[in-house]
C-alpha cells in the first residue's frame, strides 16, 4: 500500500527535496494491480447502444452506392450512418484536414470506414454491417513510396506540394557543398527503416452519451482529448461548450491514441440521433487499421568529416510512406531532419525530406515521433565513419558534443546537455575498451546515442495560449485536488502531478486527489504527446503549487506574528523554521488561510520559451529541453540461422531531474522494449502485390518482444538539472527508445562484420549480408537507391556562426526591402 | 518442477459435454471468486464476455479476443486460462479466480503489492493477467529461477515495461511469500551503478 508519513518530530531542512528524486508508488497503482482502473471499455451505462463499423474491402476505389435499407431493418438496430452524414472534414493538423468519419466518395485503404451501425448489442450491429452492400469503383492503388513518385497512379488525395506527394521540404543552413568540399572523408550511406505500429495492449474503445438538451459527454481511450474536443465540435458543429470529452486511462498510447479518430466522431453522432448512449470498441484487427504509426522511411545521408571525427557538412534525405491520411505526417516529416544537430555539432547542414500518400492504413507519430528512423541512420553512419576513420565510435563522439547553452545550425537552442556523461558511463559499464573487439565470432557490441526534446516549443494549432494548465483547490480538511488536463497513459502523468503539488506545500502525495484529463473539469493541457508531460504540466503545477504556499504561507506568518521566510511547510504540517515548538497541520493552516483569504483556488500555467528559429519550418524541432541518452548492445547472432539476439543493453539517460526514478527506470526499460521490438521483428507490411492487403494484423503474427526476446537492461539515470524543468526535470519516456535500433545494429555489425542497413534486422537479412560477404561482395544488405525527385529549391538560413539571425535569406531580403513582413 | 503454462491455458476452449446448439441459451451457477453466479447466456458467450458484461466484473481485461495475447487471463481451479476462448457451460463446478478475488481481507496479495512498489503496472491494462498468472506459478513453484519465471509468463504481452519490473516484483513477491523480508533494492528503484 501507499506508504504513510510518519508523524513529524522537528522543523524540516529547507533545501532537502522530500518527494522529488524519490521511488515512491505511483499515485494509481493500486488501482491498476487490483482491476479497478475504468478503461474506456469498462464503462456501461444503462440503454447503451453497441457500435460497429464496416470498413473498406478494397485499397482505392469509388464508393459508387451504398444500400443500408437491409441493416436499418435488422431488428435490434437502432441506426445506420454513412459518410454524407458528417460531411465536415477534420485532421489533427491544421493543414492537412484530409479525414472524413465515414468515407464519402472514395476509400483510401482496406480498413477505411464506410458505415457504421449501432444496435442493441455487438453481435447485432455486426450481423448489420454485413447486410450493408457498398459498390465500389476500383482505382489503381499506390503501394510505396516508389509508386508514389512514379507519378502514373491515380491522386489519392486532391492536395499535397506534387501528385500523391503529401510534403515536400527543402531546408539549408549554410555552405553544406564548401563544408563536404573540405572534409577528410566524406560518407554515404542508404539506409531504411521499416513502418511498426504501437501495439498498445488496449483496444482503443470510446462511449459517447448524448442528452436531449443538446450536451454530449465521450469517453474515449485517447491521449489528446483537447484535439479531440476541438474535432467534435467541428465535425458534429456543436458549440464546444456543450461538449465533454473525458480522457479514460489508456491502456498504452505510444502515440498511436493521439489522432482524433472515426469510431469516436462516429459513436458521438450516433448518441445524438438515437439519444442513447453508444459504445465501440475496435478489434484489435481495427486498431491495426487505426494505426497512425512508424513512418517507414527511405534515408539518404551524406557526410563529410575531418581526420579526428568532427563533422564538416551534412546533408540528409528522408522520404516517408505515410498511408492514406494526412495525420500528424507535415510534423513527422520535419522531424525526420530536425534533430540531426543537437547531439554532435554540424557546421552546415542540409534537410531535404518528403512524405507521399499510398493505399494503406495512415502512419503518424509513434514513440520518437520521426527521429528513430533519422537516428538510426545517422548512428550507424558514424559507426562506419569512425571505423574509416581508425577511430573509436565511442571516443569520436565524445570528442565532438553539442555545447550546453549552444544553438544549432538550424536554430535549436540547447540547454543543459549530459551525453558525454551517458556516453562514458555506459562505455565503463559495459566494459566497452577492453571487450570489444575480443569477443568471438557472432557476438559483437554496439554502441549509439540519441536526443529527444522534452514536449514541442509550439503548439498543433497557433494560438498565445498556455500549453499546460493546472488548478489547484485546498480544502478545510486538508485535502488537496488537482485539476489538469493532461491523460494518464501508463507513463505516470497523473503521479507527476502529486509529487510536485506534495513537495512544495509539504503533503503526503498519496493524500492528494487528481483529476485529469476532463474538459469541463479541467483546465487545457495540450496531451500526452511529445514527451511534454513532465515538463509542462510539472511546471503548470509547480506555479500553482507555488501561489498556494504563499497565500498558507501569508496566513500563517501573520498568526504566528514571524517573517513568511520563517514558515516551512513538511510532512502535512506546518513549522516555524526558528522555534520547532511552533506547529500547526496542513489542515489548520488552511483553514486559517481561507478564514483569512475566502475559498482557496490557484492556478499555474506553461508556455514554452520563444524560440531562436524564425524560417519556415522552425516550428518543428524547439524544445524548452533535450534529453540525451547512450545505449551499448551487446548482440549475439547466430551465422548459420541468421538469427540476432540481443543479450544485454547498457542504457544511461540524461533526464535532468528524475521526479521519481523507479518511474523513470520503467520508462527507459520501455523504451529499449520497443526498440529491441523495433531493430529485430516489429514490422507493419502488406503483401507484395498492389491489393495491398496487411501481412498480419494481428498480435500472433505481428511479432513483438515476449518475455523470452527481452533482453538483460542496465540502466543508468543521469541528472544534470536543466533551467527549464521543473526540479530540473527533463522527459524520459520516448529519448531511451532512439538509440536502441542503430546500437543493436552496429553491434550486429561487430558481431557478424556484415552490415544490415535497414530495420527489422531479420534473419533473412543478415544471412543475405553473410552470403555477400562470403562472395567477396560488399557485406552488406540494404536499400540499393532512392527515388528520383525535383526537389524544391532549398530555403537558405545561415546559421548563428554564419551571422545568422534565425530567419531565411529571402525573408530577410523581404524585409530589407520594403519592410513588409507577414 | 514442470510449469505446465502457458500451453495448457486453452484447456477451456473443447466443447463441454453438455453443449448445446449454436444460438441456445445456457444457464448455469458460475462460481467466480468464491461467490455462485446465477448466469443465463448464449452458448458462444465466451467467460470474459460474461465475466465483464453479465457479472461486472471489469477487472478482467481483453487484448486481442484471439487468445493471443494473454491479457483476459484468468484462474480456473488455480491454473491460468484465457477467458476470451473459455465457454462458461464448460466451467460447471470449476473454481473462476479473476483479478477481484485476489485481493483478500488483509489487503493486496504480495504480488499485486510488489507490482506497486516496483512500478511493474505502467498503463496497467495487462497487469490483471500479470498478477494472475504469476499467483499461479508461487502457488506450483515458491521459489521459481528468472528462467521459470520467463516460461510461466511467455503467454502474456505487455507493451509498457519490457517485463523487467515484472521479473522483479515475481521474485520479490516470491521471497515474501516464503516467509522471508525481502525488500526491494537500490538498483532496482535507483538505476545500476
Amino acid at each position: 500500500m501507499a506508504p504513510v508519513e510518519p508523524p513529524p518530530t522537528k522543523a524540516p531542512a529547507e533545501d532537502r527535496l522530500r518527494v522529488v528524486g524519490t521511488s515512491l508508488p505511483k499515485v494509481d497503482a493500486v488501482a491498476k494491480v487490483t482491476g479497478r482502473t475504468k478503461f474506456a471499455d469498462d464503462l456501461f451505462l444503462p440503454r447503451m447502444l453497441h457500435c460497429r463499423m464496416l470498413r473498406s474491402t478494397t485499397p482505392h476505389a469509388e464508393i459508387v452506392s451504398i444500400d443500408t435499407e437491409r441493416a436499418e431493418k435488422h431488428p435490434g438496430v437502432v441506426a445506420v450512418l454513412v459518410g454524407c452524414d458528417l460531411p465536415t472534414p477534420y485532421g489533427i493538423l491544421p493543414v492537412s484536414e484530409d479525414e472524413h468519419a465515414l468515407c464519402i466518395d472514395k476509400v483510401r485503404f482496406i480498413g477505411d470506414p464506410v458505415a457504421a451501425v449501432a444496435a442493441i448489442d455487438e453481435e447485432t450491429a455486426s450481423r448489420a454491417c454485413e447486410l450493408i452492400e457498398v459498390e465500389y469503383a476500383p482505382l489503381d492503388s499506390v503501394a510505396g513510396i516508389e509508386e508514389a513518385l512514379d507519378g502514373d497512379d491515380p491522386a489519392i488525395h486532391e492536395y499535397g506540394d506534387a501528385h500523391n506527394v503529401h510534403k515536400a521540404i527543402a531546408l539549408e543552413f549554410g555552405d553544406v557543398e564548401s563544408g563536404l568540399a573540405g572534409a577528410d572523408l566524406v560518407q554515404e550511406d542508404l539506409l531504411f527503416y521499416e513502418g511498426n505500429t504501437h501495439l498498445p495492449m488496449e483496444q482503443h474503445a470510446a462511449l459517447a452519451d448524448y442528452r436531449p438538451d443538446d450536451r454530449l459527454t465521450l469517453w474515449s481511450s485517447s491521449q489528446t482529448p483537447h484535439y479531440v474536443h476541438r474535432a467534435l465540435a467541428t465535425v458534429l458543429e456543436m458549440a464546444p461548450s456543450r461538449i465533454r470529452v473525458i480522457a479514460t486511462p489508456n491502456g498504452g498510447g505510444f502515440g498511436g491514441k493521439s489522432d482524433p479518430f472515426n469510431h469516436e466522431i462516429v459513436v458521438a453522432e450516433l448518441s445524438r440521433r438515437t439519444g442513447r448512449p453508444v459504445k465501440i470498441c475496435l478489434t484489435r484487427e481495427e486498431v491495426f487499421y487505426c494505426h497512425r504509426g512508424r513512418h517507414p522511411t527511405l534515408m539518404w545521408i551524406k557526410t563529410g568529416f575531418k581526420h579526428d571525427g568532427s563533422i564538416t557538412g551534412m546533408h540528409f534525405r528522408s522520404f516517408l510512406d505515410g498511408g492514406a491520411y494526412g495525420s500528424y505526417g507535415v510534423a513527422s516529416t520535419y522531424y525526420t531532419g530536425a534533430l540531426q544537430t543537437v547531439t554532435y555539432p554540424v557546421a552546415a547542414y542540409k534537410f531535404e525530406g518528403l512524405r507521399v500518400f499510398t493505399n494503406k492504413p495512415p502512419c503518424g507519430p509513434k514513440r520518437g515521433h520521426g527521429t528513430p528512423q533519422p537516428r538510426f541512420a545517422l548512428e550507424v553512419h558514424i559507426d562506419k565513419a569512425a571505423e574509416k576513420l581508425g577511430l573509436d565510435p565511442a571516443r569520436m563522439r565524445l570528442d565532438h558534443l553539442v555545447e550546453p547553452d549552444s544553438v544549432t545550425a538550424n536554430y535549436l537552442k540547447i540547454g543543459s546537455m549530459g551525453l558525454g556523461a551517458c556516453i562514458e558511463k555506459v562505455v565503463a559499464e559495459s566494459g566497452w575498451n577492453d571487450r570489444r573487439g575480443t569477443l568471438p565470432e557472432g557476438k559483437g557490441l554496439g554502441l549509439a546515442c540519441g536526443s529527444y526534446i522534452s514536449g514541442a516549443g509550439l503548439p498543433i494549432y497557433w494560438n498565445n495560449m498556455p500549453h499546460s494548465g493546472v488548478q489547484l483547490k485546498l480544502d478545510r480538511g486538508g485535502g488537496v485536488t488537482v485539476f489538469c488536463g493532461s491523460t494518464e497513459i501508463g507513463q505516470g502523468s497523473d503521479s507527476v502531478l502529486a509529487y510536485v503539488v506534495a513537495e512544495v506545500l509539504g503533503i503526503n502525495p498519496f493524500e492528494i486527489d487528481i483529476v485529469t484529463a476532463d474538459t469541463s473539469l479541467t483546465p487545457v493541457d495540450l496531451g500526452s504527446y511529445s514527451s511534454r508531460v513532465t515538463l509542462m504540466t510539472g511546471n503548470a503545477a509547480l506555479q500553482a503549487a507555488e501561489r498556494a504556499r504563499e497565500l498558507l504561507v501569508r496566513s500563517v506568518a501573520e498568526k504566528w506574528d514571524v517573517p513568511g521566510v520563517r514558515v516551512a511547510m513538511a510532512d502535512g504540517r506546518v513549522f516555524d523554521v526558528q522555534d520547532p515548538d511552533c506547529t500547526m497541520t496542513f489542515a489548520e493552516a488552511v483553514v486559517l488561510t481561507e478564514s483569512k483569504f475566502g475559498t482557496i483556488g490557484t492556478v499555474g500555467s506553461y508556455t514554452p520559451p520563444r524560440s531562436p528559429g524564425r524560417y519556415r519550418g522552425a516550428g518543428v524541432g524547439p524544445s524548452p529541453a533535450y534529453s540525451y541518452a547512450a545505449a551499448v548492445a551487446e548482440v549475439s547472432v547466430d551465422i548459420d540461422t541468421g538469427e540476432t539476439q540481443v543479450d544485454d543493453v547498457w542504457i544511461a539517460h540524461d533526464i535532468g531531474q528524475a521526479i521519481n526514478p523507479v518511474v523513470a527506470i520503467g520508462q527507459v526499460e520501455g523504451s529499449v522494449y520497443m526498440g529491441l521490438g523495433e531493430a529485430l521483428m516489429e514490422e507493419m507490411t502488406y503483401r507484395g502485390n498492389r491489393n495491398i492487403v496487411h501481412h498480419h494484423p494481428s498480435m500472433l503474427e505481428y511479432k513483438s518482444p515476449t518475455t523470452h526476446e527481452m533482453c538483460r537492461v542496465h540502466t543508468y539515470l543521469i541528472e544534470d538539472p536543466d533551467p527549464n524543468g521543473p526540479f530540473g526535470a527533463k522527459e524520459v519516456g520516448q529519448g531511451p527508445l532512439l538509440p536502441i535500433p542503430p546500437a543493436i545494429v552496429n553491434g550486429v555489425y561487430d558481431a557478424v562484420g556484415a552490415r544490415v542497413d535497414e530495420v527489422p534486422v531479420t534473419p533473412q537479412k543478415v544471412l543475405a549480408a553473410l552470403k555477400r560477404k562470403a562472395k567477396q561482395e560488399e557485406p552488406r544488405e540494404g536499400p540499393k537507391k532512392v527515388p528520383e525527385f525535383d526537389w524544391p529549391e532549398a530555403i537558405q538560413v545561415p546559421p548563428p556562426w554564419a551571422g545568422g539571425d534565425g530567419r531565411a535569406l529571402d525573408e530577410r531580403r523581404e524585409i530589407g526591402g520594403g519592410g513588409v513582413r507577414k | 518442477m514442470r510449469h505446465p503454462y502457458p500451453a495448457d491455458r486453452l484447456v477451456f476452449m473443447a466443447p463441454s459435454d453438455n453443449a448445446i446448439e449454436a444460438g441456445a441459451y445456457v444457464s448455469l451457477e458460475l462460481r467466480v471468486n468464491g461467490e455462485p453466479y446465477a448466469v443465463s447466456v448464449p452458448v458462444h458467450k465466451t467467460l470474459l464476455e460474461v465475466l465483464r458484461e453479465d457479472i461486472g466484473l471489469t477487472g478482467t481485461k481483453h487484448g486481442c479476443e484471439l487468445g493471443e495475447c494473454g491479457t483476459c487471463t484468468v484462474l480456473v481451479d488455480g491454473q491460468p486460462v484465457l477467458s476470451c476462448l473459455a465457454l462458461p457451460a464448460a466451467l460447471k463446478g470449476r473454481d473462476v479466480m479473476t483479478v477481484e478475488g485476489l485481493e483478500s481481507a488483509d489487503g493486496l496479495h504480495p504480488v499485486q503489492q510488489t507490482f506497486v512498489e516496483l512500478g511493474a503496472a505502467q498503463c496497467g491494462y495487462c497487469t490483471p493477467g500479470f498478477v494472475l498468472v504469476a499467483k499461479a506459478l508461487l502457488d506450483d513453484n515458491p521459489q521459481p529461477s528468472r528462467a521459470e519465471i520467463k516460461t510461466a509468463l511467455g503467454g502474456n504481452l505487455c507493451r509498457c515495461t519490457g517485463y523487467l519490473k515484472i521479473y522483479e516484483a515475481v521474485e520479490l513477491a516470491a521471497a515474501r511469500l516464503r516467509g522471508e523480508p525481502a525488500e526491494p533494492t537500490r538498483e532496482m528503484l535507483y538505476g545500476a551503478g
